[in-house]
């Protein structure tokens, strides 16, 4: 596969301006989304460094542009699933920090009143449907997802993300089978960070170009940068239309890269730091939102108020999920089957 | 302001750790995701990166220091620039104390609805009653269909789904192709979102396939989601043996399925237990395994034909009444056992069959009560006996009613091996009439 590097024409040393059509507002707002997931992330990994979030956690900083330029595609209603590398794409379905936060350090006020944590979250109000621990499982969830789409004859839509390593799985490909032959309306979106855990893509996948894994059933495709956040607005939009208007599925490949390790165990040694320094300084998806947000004239008095009301979120997230008290001993067994 | 920098965990069990290098010097800035110390774990090399932005003012631990416990202070970050000798002490972090285990068994399901007496009945084979119950409920709900392998135009591998494509069309009635991981995982899904999917495995042989799917998904989300998001769904075809299709299409799954909280498993026995029980499970808001018997399916029963006729989950049903000996078995054993009761009658030894309907939840208390009145136990089940439903129902009893036992239970079960192709063999390895008739002789 060729380096994430090559294939992307821009950067911030590029000299271009940014295209006209770029909606400021939106930028923006977008550059706040995706400030907020990663301040939230570091913030995970500094609670996890003391010890109030235990067991897995895995962080979703560098490809933060991902879910930020997807949830800009969909409308309230459509629903959402992913894998265990979640917290980006619940905070971008706007879901609250706090509850998210509170349920990493398991406690009662997380959205699964910490009997979940950070692989398994979920949230009905905001059409989010996890959060999946097992590697592919949500892939096949997403196609019943938007089977129901079908089956009540609405029009939403499901985004079903999974990672370059879930792509291998075997009922991936069965759902590529069923969501073709019943032109089922799902997103599928690849985030190809290179590494599936510490396997590289190369040494994981035959397939060269993952984006063309669905050809085999006729599954439309794109492949997109992911670490610019238009771009992947601008291959949402035109996935999720084709979805809406009946033509069924729609796989997107989006090219990223994950900053830290696998979970928070994991020192990544299986990658030169060359490749991260290079990802991180050339080709990070905030700088790059800040660069086309400064051409078009926004100051710094504008990025300062988002820093700050960013930060300030995170801080009373942060506070919200060491105050939360632990769940109730009688939580123990509750909602194991619903009863009555 | 400034903030200290904590010795931080970076693996589930890092208790403490070796500083083993800062590479950061006093006075250097620093920027959130910036590298400023390796620290060795356990198991790793970690680079320890800085979350906020500021001035390094102060390192508390030097390089080379082995055996620092995690939260340990191990350097000042001054954040606005000012005077790097006042640094606030972090609150110490809150570790919970373990919470006692309250009860090795989730409490019992809430009370059940009582059997009560159903009025007429008409002579109806268990795969009519099947189909009629699917019927009945697709009719109340719109929300109810049916997916799986040949369950449409096909009218169902065994015949099950006969007419309902005809009367509800291909939306309701969906065929799949064979990729069992791929439909359960869809059908899950469309359940988390509100559908309530009858999943038909063409024989519980094939829902291995898709077991991730059901133990993981259907299960668990409820638990994992805080009471969010549940999973109304049935899983329902033939299980255990047939007739001579060996070890790959001959297995019970009752055992299997019964040891998962977050499911109901239930197993009918008559054409009323069929229908009964299969309203009551699309009914249910909870993942229902339903374990049918191909055996079974051609058989005739007399039916309840009142409209509203359903069968609770969590109740045993006493097929006949006994002083004796206490009989319990479910599915095809059920005929099993009463035929061993004829034979018994016979010999003046007069046993109590209970039809257990459902397996879990279990209901305890119809076969304790029965114990309590025979003082003798014989389980009988198709499925291997280690960690079986026999092992299940004769611990309770033990539990329960241990004073009352005149002799240790007996389980009655399918020889513990694959199953057998050739005739003969086959017929070693199932349960027979005889073999309980024999366990009984040997108790009294």
């Amino acid at each position: 596969m060729a380096q994430a590097a090559d294939t992307r024409k821009r950067g911030k040393t590029s000299g271009k301006a940014s295209p006209p059509d770029i909606d400021r507002t939106q930028l923006l707002a977008a550059y706040r989304t995706m400030l907020l997931i990663r301040r939230f992330e570091e913030k995970a990994g500094q609670l996890y460094g003391m010890q109030l979030i235990g067991g897995f956690c895995h962080l979703y900083i560098g490809q933060e542009a991902v879910v930020t330029g997807m949830t800009m595609a969909i409308n309230e209603g459509d629903e959402v699933v992913t894998s265990y590398r979640d917290h980006g794409h619940m905070l971008a379905c706007g879901m609250e920090a706090r509850g998210v936060m509170a349920e990493l350090t398991g406690r009662a006020g997380g959205y699964s009143r910490g009997k979940g944590g950070s692989m398994h979250m979920f949230s009905k109000e905001r059409h989010f449907f996890g959060g999946h621990g097992i590697v592919g499982a949500q892939v096949s969830i997403g196609n019943g997802l938007a089977f129901s789409n079908w089956y009540r004859g609405n029009d939403r839509v499901c985004l079903t993300y999974f990672g370059e390593g879930a792509s291998n799985q075997g009922q991936v490909f069965e759902s590529f089978n069923l969501a073709a032959l019943m032109k089922l309306p799902t997103v599928f979106i690849i985030e190809n960070n290179k590494y599936g855990m510490g396997t590289s893509v190369e040494r994981a996948s035959a397939s060269h170009d993952l984006s063309k894994n669905g050809t085999p059933w006729g599954i439309a495709s794109a492949q997109v940068d992911g670490m610019d956040v238009l771009a992947v607005k601008a291959a949402a939009e035109v996935a999720v239309a084709a979805c809406r208007a009946g033509k069924g599925p729609y796989l997107l490949e989006a090219k990223t890269y994950r900053y830290r390790g696998h979970s928070m165990s994991d020192p990544a040694r299986y990658r030169p730091r060359e490749e991260l320094q290079l990802m991180r300084s050339q080709h990070d998806c905030i700088d790059h939102a800040r660069h086309q947000l400064e051409e078009l004239g926004v100051d710094e008095a504008a990025f300062k108020a988002i820093d700050d009301e960013v930060k300030a979120i995170i801080q009373d997230a942060a506070d919200f999920a060491q105050a939360s008290p632990e769940p109730d001993p009688a939580e123990l067994w509750t909602n194991v089957l619903v009863e009555g | 302001m400034a903030t200290q920098i904590l010795m931080p965990a970076l693996s589930p069990t890092m208790t403490e750790g070796k500083l083993a290098r800062w590479l950061k010097n006093i006075g250097d800035d620093v920027r959130p995701g910036d590298v400023i110390a390796e620290i060795e774990t356990d198991k790793a090399t970690m680079e320890l990166e800085a979350v906020e932005q500021g001035k390094l003012a102060r390192i508390l631990v030097t390089e080379g220091t082995e055996g620092v416990p995690v939260n340990t202070p191990i350097a000042v970050l001054s954040v606005n620039g000012e005077s790097f000798a006042a640094a606030p002490i972090l609150a110490a972090p809150v570790i919970s104390a373990p919470v006692p285990a309250a009860q090795a068994i989730a409490p019992a399901a809430a009370a059940l609805a009582e059997d009560k007496d159903w009025g007429p009945t008409a002579p109806t084979t268990v795969r009519d009653a099947l189909r009629d119950a699917m019927a009945l409920e697709m009719r109340a709900d719109k929300d109810v269909f049916l997916i799986g392998e040949e369950v449409a135009q096909y009218q169902g591998a065994y015949k099950i789904s006969q007419g309902l494509l005809d009367e509800f069309g291909p939306k309701r009635v969906i065929d799949t192709p064979i990729t069992e991981h791929g439909f359960t995982g869809m059908a899950v899904g469309a359940a988390l979102n509100g559908l309530k999917p009858i999943v038909e495995f063409m024989t519980f042989n094939f829902s291995m396939q898709a077991m991730d799917q059901i133990i993981n998904s259907a299960a668990k989300t409820l638990y994992m989601s805080g009471g969010q998001m549940g999973c109304p769904i049935v899983f329902r075809g033939p299980n255990g043996a047939a007739s001579r299709v060996a070890a790959q299409h001959s297995q019970c799954y009752a055992s299997w399925f019964a040891h998962v909280p977050g499911l109901k498993v239930v197993s009918p026995w008559s054409a009323a237990d069929a229908k009964g029980l299969l309203r009551s499970a699309i009914r249910d808001p909870n993942p229902v395994i339903f374990l049918e018997n191909e055996i079974l399916y051609g058989q005739t029963f007399d039916c309840p034909t009142d409209p509203d006729f359903t069968v609770p989950i969590g109740k045993a049903k006493v097929e006949r009444s006994g002083t004796h000996v206490t009989i319990v078995a479910f599915s095809l054993m059920v005929g099993v056992a009463l035929k061993a009761a004829e034979m018994l009658a016979a010999q003046g030894i007069e046993a109590e069959v209970i039809n257990l309907r459902s397996l879990r939840p279990l209901d305890t208390d119809t076969v304790v009560a029965s114990v309590k009145k025979t003082n003798r136990l014989v389980t009988v089940e198709e499925g291997w006996p280690f960690a079986g439903i026999g092992a299940e129902v004769a611990m309770r009893v033990i539990e329960h009613a241990f004073d009352w036992l005149d002799a240790p239970p007996v389980r009655i079960h399918g020889a513990d091996v694959p199953l057998p192709y050739a005739v003969n063999l086959e017929k070693l390895a199932l349960p027979h009439p005889e073999w309980v008739v024999d366990a009984v002789k040997k108790l009294i």
